[in-house]
């Protein structure tokens, strides 16, 4: 079937990296972003005349063709709801959802299926964890540990419900080298109730110490909840190792639909946790007195699911795993390191790059490039069909330390190429004609 | 590239590099007023000194991309001894090179008054501007100090 399909496919491309070997590339990739673009059918647009060059995957990724088909599959021949019927059809769409549960749990390593509750997106996914959690188990004046790199996702929550329990909100800040600075991490830590934490920054592309930040935190018996949106995408995630006890991220970022996202948690936590939402779906029982919630992960699945998205993610899954995570992740590197490079050797002290100079970091490119305002210079770069975001990428306390009130950001992914770099350079040097 | 050289006109750019009337005014006497694209982190501050109904004096301060600048800019020397009613008229008219209706933050219309009340106004160099048209992402860009004098406007208005 579709998925099945899908996996044939990525492995096929798999194969066809493993075969050719870029004569240019003094390190050759195992594998090809060139013959992967040709999965994803908005690639192959044109943008003013000139082949798409998309640099904003960390605002949101392209689809593959595998993952449109088995989202089409599904509203062509077996839309129906699940979890209530028992007709073929519905016993179908039942079956595809939760075998994406399943694909997604082996997808993270999570040692249990009842632990991946799915959600519209990671924004949902974290204000899960901050009413149900939160509320729960947070008083009057606790503490909660945030990093200066995180997205207003993992900030406002901790915001609204402070503002309901005057929660102490501490900062963990980020030095010139835009790492996190744990330099003080023991004091910070010190009364801690709760640790929110991005494993990777949409921003600076930075890569914090999300295990062994949790180890400290677990040591003062501090809960952690880590903002994955940008690590799953992109690097081997396994929750294990990562350490958390909350993982939220977005299948939209994943090649996967928006409209779906998933929390993971310790089921141990999840089982002790109140209901967020209220509705169908998520109860055993309601009577005119209350009612009795359901079992895991359905406890958190108020009203009818986001069935296309869920089986478009379970298609992207296997689209990923098919190329391979740790092949991605190397690729990305390899790709970000050239990128660096070729706009350090272009454009010298013209251009700065808000983000880790070296050593393994993610793949967004945030820069300011002469006083050119970030809005203007993805105008024109448009003007030569390449796609950057500008703005503040929803973490504006991040761009009050970089003293900067927007940047530019490029931000790469398993279909970009050398090639695409070549031509930001080229797009960005034409900016300066105009300015 | 089609198209960049209506957004980018050396009028408009001229604005941007040279700014007119940055600065500040002391408030009071002068009327403050401010305005923010949340979505790209753009400001605008438009400081407003008032004399019997006439714009006695106009300062631009804020940050943000070329449109947004330089569009305060050729507004702030557009206004600058004006009566409120003359300013008014500007403002529809120059938002009606924009196709937008002069709404308040309620989206009441506060424009001039009747169709066509604002058909002698001479926009000058802000006719520039009407690039921006083709790129309705910049829009709010070239619109932002221009919602920051209606709302400054009703406030002086209101006092």
């Amino acid at each position: 079937m579709t998925t099945t399909d899908a996996a044939a496919a990525a492995d096929a491309h798999t194969a066809a990296a493993d075969a050719h070997t870029p004569a240019a590339s003094p390190v050759p990739a195992p594998l090809d972003g060139a013959k992967l673009k040709a999965d994803f059918p908005l690639l192959t647009r044109e943008i003013n005349g000139q082949p798409i060059v998309y640099l904003d995957s960390a605002a949101t990724s392209q689809k593959p063709h595998s993952v449109i088909a088995a989202m089409s599959d599904y509203y062509d021949r077996y839309n129906a709801n699940v979890h209530r019927s028992a007709y073929f059809i519905a016993e179908q769409a039942t079956t595809q959802t939760e075998l994406a549960r399943q694909k997604v749990r082996r997808f993270i390593g999570a040692a249990h299926t009842e632990e991946i509750i799915f959600t519209k997106n990671a924004t949902e996914a974290l204000n899960l964890v901050v009413n149900s959690w939160g509320r729960t188990n947070l008083a009057n004046g606790d503490a909660v540990l945030l990093s200066l790199l995180e997205h207003h996702s993992n900030i406002v929550p901790w915001h609204i419900l402070s503002a309901e329990r005057n929660l102490e909100l501490r900062w963990i800040p980020v030095g010139d080298d835009f790492q996190l600075d744990l330099s003080n991490l023991d004091e910070l830590l010190e009364g801690v109730k709760v640790v929110a934490i991005s494993a990777m920054s949409n921003v600076l592309g930075t890569l914090p110490p999300v295990s062994a930040i949790a180890e400290a935190a677990h040591e003062r018996g501090a809960v952690v909840v880590c903002d994955a949106c940008q690590f799953v995408p992109n690097r081997v995630c396994d929750v294990a190792s990562l350490g958390a006890d909350f993982v939220a991220f977005s299948g939209h970022k994943m090649c996967g639909p928006t409209g779906i996202g998933v929390l993971w948690g310790r089921r141990e936590l999840l089982e002790e946790m109140p209901p967020f939402l209220g509705g169908g779906e998520m109860i055993l029982d309601v009577s005119t007195e209350g009612f009795l919630p359901n079992t895991l992960p359905w406890k958190f699945e108020a009203g009818t699911p986001p069935i296309a998205e869920m089986v478009g993610l379970g298609a992207a899954v296997d689209y990923l795993s098919g190329v391979g995570m740790e092949a991605i992740a190397a690729y990305e590197e390899d790709l970000v390191a050239y990128a660096q490079k070729t706009l350090k050797d272009k454009f010298g002290d013209d251009i700065a790059i808000h983000g880790p100079a070296d050593g393994p970091r993610g793949g967004s490119i945030s820069f300011a490039y002469r006083d050119i305002h970030p809005h203007d210079v993805s105008q024109i770069l448009d003007q030569y069909g390449v796609c950057v975001r500008a703005g503040h990428h929803c973490a504006k306390p991040l761009m009050k330390h970089l003293g900067a009130q927007a940047t530019a950001r490029a931000s790469l992914y398993l279909y970009n190429t050398r090639e695409d770099i070549d031509c930001l350079a080229e797009a960005l040097s034409k900016a300066s004609e105009i300015f | 590239m089609s198209g960049l050289e209506d957004l980018y006109r050396e009028i408009i750019l001229d604005h941007y590099r040279s700014p007119r009337n940055r600065g500040d005014l002391p408030c009071p006497p002068a009327h403050k007023g401010e305005g923010f694209n949340p979505l790209c982190g753009d400001d605008v501050v438009l400081y407003l000194l008032a004399d019997g109904g006439v714009i006695a004096d106009v300062k631009i301060g804020g940050n943000g991309c070329s449109i947004s600048q330089a569009s305060a800019s050729m507004m702030s020397c557009a206004i600058m001894g004006k009566t409120f009613a003359e300013a008014r008229a500007i403002n529809e008219a120059f938002k009606n090179i924009l196709s937008i209706p002069d709404v308040d933050s309620n989206g009441q219309d506060v424009g001039a008054g009747e169709t066509g009340a604002n058909q002698e106004v001479s926009l000058g160099d802000l006719q520039a501007l009407q690039g921006v048209m083709k790129f309705p992402v910049r829009i709010k860009c070239a619109t932002l100090g221009w919602n920051v004098l209606t709302d400054s406007l009703d406030e002086l208005d209101s006092c």
